[in-house]
């Protein structure tokens, strides 16, 4: 995975805008966040191979090299997800952005495809 | 330890095997005892890509597959199974579902030690699940047919509740390959890694913790 060059990603986001595509949308803090420190709350979740149709997409900020990705639905739906911070397109044209918080671990992301993630 | 005619180690993620059992698995090994080693899920939502990230979402799964066949050739085992299911999401199957697995697998191998997780006690739901599973399919089996259940306990509530563990497991001469193990699983493990090797307090609490004494609690059911 590379850092997120915010030209690259949204030329890629323009690829798959008004297509039947598939997605993965992930946040996490890990199972182990309130195990580690009581104090946290643990909220997470992770929807997969849901099949969505956007009519635009877009990236936003970047402060410090963290940002926002919004798809608008063809349905008047939403996708929004904050803390990217990475992407790829990997050997099977699956579109990957990844957010590692300060530990290097996953803390969300956002996958787009036109064909099914592994089940 | 006593030798047994077979053990059943079952985890849901490649790796719960490493830090708390591989020694005790190798030891039973070298004893020429048949060790079977389920694992339930590839551990594929896993937060640990790396250090730095060298996977993703979506390749983690091969990569965790074949840390855990590595894990498995340095264990000395002849007999994984890996039976696919998608991490976090063991709690949600069908009631009964994965007891029935449980069922198969004891009834395939007769196992006389059964070493998993403790339910109530292991802070994840796919910990829970496991072991809720395991307990089950074990309390159908008549009572002089059941396998030792050896259970991994460790949230914050453990000693206080359950007290000491009873069955503690001398890894002395195994550090070596349990160090190799955990880093089989090198995509989980890299800091933990680094905080054994290290000439500090840290590193001296890590190999405290996990290279000198694996331990389990015993469990009747009532």
């Amino acid at each position: 995975m590379e850092k997120i060059n915010r030209e690259e990603v949204q030329t890629l986001l323009n690829r798959y805008q008004d297509e039947k595509v598939y997605v993965h949308v992930e946040v996490t803090s890990g199972m182990y966040a309130s195990h580690m420190d009581e104090r946290v709350f643990n909220a997470g979740m992770f929807m997969r191979n849901v099949q969505v149709v956007f009519s635009q997409g877009a990236i936003r900020g970047g402060d410090n090299g963290e940002f926002r990705v919004g798809l608008k639905l063809d349905n008047g739906g939403w996708i929004y997800v904050l803390g990217l911070t990475h992407f790829e397109v990997n050997d099977n044209d699956e579109f990957i952005m990844h957010g590692f918080n300060y530990d290097g671990k996953l803390a969300s992301a956002l996958e787009i495809s036109t064909g099914e993630f592994f089940k | 330890m006593e030798k047994e005619r077979q053990v059943l180690v079952v985890f849901p993620h490649p790796d719960d095997e490493a830090f708390g059992v591989s020694g005790t698995m190798s030891q039973y090994v070298d004893m020429g005892v048949p060790v079977t080693y389920a694992c339930l899920t590839f551990g594929d939502m896993g937060r640990n890509l790396g250090y730095p990230p060298f996977a993703t979402r979506e390749s983690l799964h091969s990569i965790r597959k074949r840390e855990v066949e590595e894990s498995a050739r340095l264990i000395g085992l002849t007999d994984l199974r890996l039976l696919g299911y998608r991490d976090k999401t063991l709690e949600f199957e069908e009631p009964g579902h994965l007891k029935g697995v449980m069922k198969d697998l004891i009834d395939e191998l007769e196992p006389s030690r059964i070493i998993t997780f403790y339910p109530g006690y292991s802070v994840h739901p796919d910990h829970e699940a496991t072991a809720e599973a395991v307990i089950e399919a074990v309390k159908e089996m008549p009572e002089d047919a059941r396998p030792a259940l050896q259970l991994v306990a460790f949230s914050n509530n453990t000693l206080n509740d359950l007290g000491e563990p009873d069955i503690i497991i001398d890894i002395d001469g195994y550090q070596e390959r349990k160090e190799k193990i955990m880093a089989a699983h090198a995509s989980q493990t890299g800091p933990l890694l680094k905080s054994l090797a290290a000439d500090t307090q840290e590193g001296q609490d890590a190999r405290d913790m996990w290279m000198k004494y694996e331990t389990f609690y015993s469990y009747d059911i009532d």
